[in-house]
């Protein structure tokens, strides 16, 4: 087995008896990204360097017997869209191109205390508007599984890195499914965190009431390792709850007895893929043989999840980027005669068509007239979103569903119609309209191309959806497969 | 019915300078974006608390004292134009 598809526990064990070193394992690393990225494109920004010299740190601190914690050393991927100290960070944007952070986003402060070997800065869709990273400024990424498939987004160079061995983990932002998603199209494990357990700051804001960091691993125990290591309480971010945090390593229990799963029919039934589903109803047995207790369940209001998402979604956006004037960083036009001119051709240069759609869009449901039947309209419902999760959590400990209906699909197959490309999101988008905690684990393949399923639970349970998805992982072997490329 | 004349005062709203070529784009997608949203309006909500906030939230306090903060040179480090401890930009009136 090569180095860079192990996983950084199983890693972190072989640094431990000194049978490789950190410095191997980034070497390891950085060979395969020189081999692949070519063809993959996960990165937009890579730190050897930075990276090289961390791993020299492991190493000397294992030499010198002193104990080091359990992702130090480990090539970790970060996003573009969070900041990282005098690294470039460009959210994807021709609008921020050139900026270099003087700050580290919180995640990247606490990884680095974990003493992570940060391999680069991830692609996205722009500003992680986009499900594909089609909308990426610079140039998209490529499925690992199938180079003319998208890797799914807007996290999809997170997601590519690490099933291409890139990297061992990543981390990246869920406004709508952008962690899920794509690691359902790329194989990996991915969770978006209760909204709240992660601290936002230093991420660039999307939507701020729905925005939140978490990891993709290529297994569950490594899943719970980032967690340990990103979650917690942060005064700089002040939607960051309080909470006391579990060692989520507790949680790798292979057991699911008497654990009550409902699958709301609403994501079973409208335009799911037969094989996606006949993938899903497998899974669904194997937790039952496994003693889990499942039932068909609805969520009434889950078909308005799409609608109240891209009010809210870009309601908050046209306000969060109305900070991108080419005033204080970042790109701006240059010869125009006033202020406001300078605004309106910066703004009009330096964004891509679906941000500005996406503006234009926040900017009417926000406007005077508008306001109550669209922004208002949308709260309400999602209100009642909220409160169909809150009764099925009432009866069952965990909700499951595809995180996608159907796999990774080709490139420009929905770039013509924005609506079409929107409901790619359509099974991911109420877990961030209700707050809650959502997992995608690998559960099977569909014509080489990887399914994923979706895990969802109340607030603040990321423990039992890593309990019930490492059971289901240590029954399977769909993470042990990775691409040929 | 989104108008021509609609996305236009929208643009001006959000800053941005759209060609002749965008705005037609924009109308058109609009009006089939809200379009599709028009289910919501079936959806009785008299009675509905419209949402703040997904978790209870409370306020955040902190003491009122000046903390560390970053010196203005790293703060200016990424401004396209500057003079001295200032952001430059064209001219107001």
């Amino acid at each position: 087995m090569s180095l860079y598809y192990l996983t950084a526990h199983e890693l972190h064990d072989l640094l431990l008896k000194k049978e490789i070193s950190a410095v191997e394992v980034n070497e390891a690393v950085f060979d395969r990204i020189e081999s692949v990225e070519d063809s993959v494109k996960a990165y937009l920004t890579l730190t050897r360097d930075q990276a090289m010299k961390t791993a020299q740190e492991v190493d000397d601190m294992i030499g010198a017997g002193r104990p080091v914690p359990p992702l130090a050393g480990i090539p970790i991927a970060i996003k573009d869209n969070i900041c990282t100290e005098g690294v470039r960070t460009t959210a994807a944007s021709k609008i921020i191109y050139n900026f270099i952070p003087p700050y580290d986003a919180t995640v990247v402060k606490k990884l680095a205390g974990q003493h992570i070997a940060m391999t680069g800065k991830t692609n996205l869709d722009e500003f992680a508007m986009g499900s594909s990273t089609e909308n990426s400024g610079f140039f998209a990424t490529h499925n690992p599984w199938d180079r003319e498939c998208v890797p799914g987004g807007s996290s999809g160079g997170s997601a590519a890195a690490v099933a291409a061995g890139e990297s061992v983990c990543a981390i990246g932002s869920d406004t709508g499914g952008s962690i899920r998603q794509p690691a359902a199209f790329c194989g990996v494990v991915g969770i978006k965190p209760t909204y709240g357990a992660v601290s936002r700051y230093g991420l660039i804001a999307f939507a701020s009431s729905l925005d939140q960091i978490g990891p993709f691993t290529r297994d569950v125990t490594d899943c719970a390792l980032m967690l340990n290591a990103i979650c917690g309480h942060d005064p700089l971010d002040s939607t960051s709850s309080p909470y006391e945090v579990p060692d989520f390593r507790r949680c790798l229990v292979n057991d699911v007895k008497g654990l009550k799963i409902g699958v709301p029919r609403e994501y079973m039934s409208e335009g799911i893929d037969a094989d996606v589903r006949q993938i899903i109803e497998k899974a669904m047995s194997l937790l039952e043989l496994n003693g889990a207790r499942i039932e068909e369940t609805s969520l009434p209001h889950l078909g308005f999840s799409l609608p109240v998402y891209y009010l809210i979604a870009p309601a908050e956006a046209s306000s969060n980027l109305a900070r991108y004037d080419g005033v204080r960083y970042g790109f701006r036009s240059a010869g125009a005669q006033d202020v406001v001119d300078m605004f309106m051709k910066t703004r009009s240069q330096g964004f891509g068509a679906e941000v500005k759609r996406r503006i234009m869009l926040g900017t009417y449901v926000l406007s005077a007239g508008y306001y109550d039947a669209y922004y208002l309209k949308a709260l309400k419902v999602r209100t009642l979103i909220k409160e169909d999760f809150n009764n099925a959590f009432e009866k069952f400990d965990i909700l499951l569903s595809p995180t996608t209906p159907s796999p990774a699909f080709r490139f420009g197959e929905k770039t013509g119609d924005p609506l079409k490309m929107y409901l790619s999101d359509v099974f991911t988008i109420a877990v961030n309209l209700a707050g809650i905690p959502g997992l995608s684990v690998p559960c099977g393949f569909v014509n080489g191309l990887p399914v994923g399923l979706q895990l969802m639970g109340r607030p603040f349970s990321e423990g039992k959806l890593l309990q019930a998805a490492y059971t289901f992982e240590q029954c399977t072997d769909h993470h042990r497969k990775h691409p040929e490329l | 019915m989104i108008k021509k004349s609609d996305v236009e005062h929208v643009a001006l709203l959000a800053r941005l300078e759209l060609t002749d070529n965008e705005k037609e784009i924009y109308t058109r997608q609009l009006n089939d974006i809200l379009g599709h949203f028009e289910s919501l309006q079936e959806l009785e909500t008299t009675n509905v608390e419209p949402m703040a906030h997904v978790l209870s939230l409370f306020n955040v306090f902190r003491e009122d004292k000046v903390d560390r903060h970053l010196p203005s040179e790293n703060v200016l480090a990424n401004c396209p134009d500057r003079d001295e401890d200032c952001f430059r930009v064209p001219k107001i009136v």
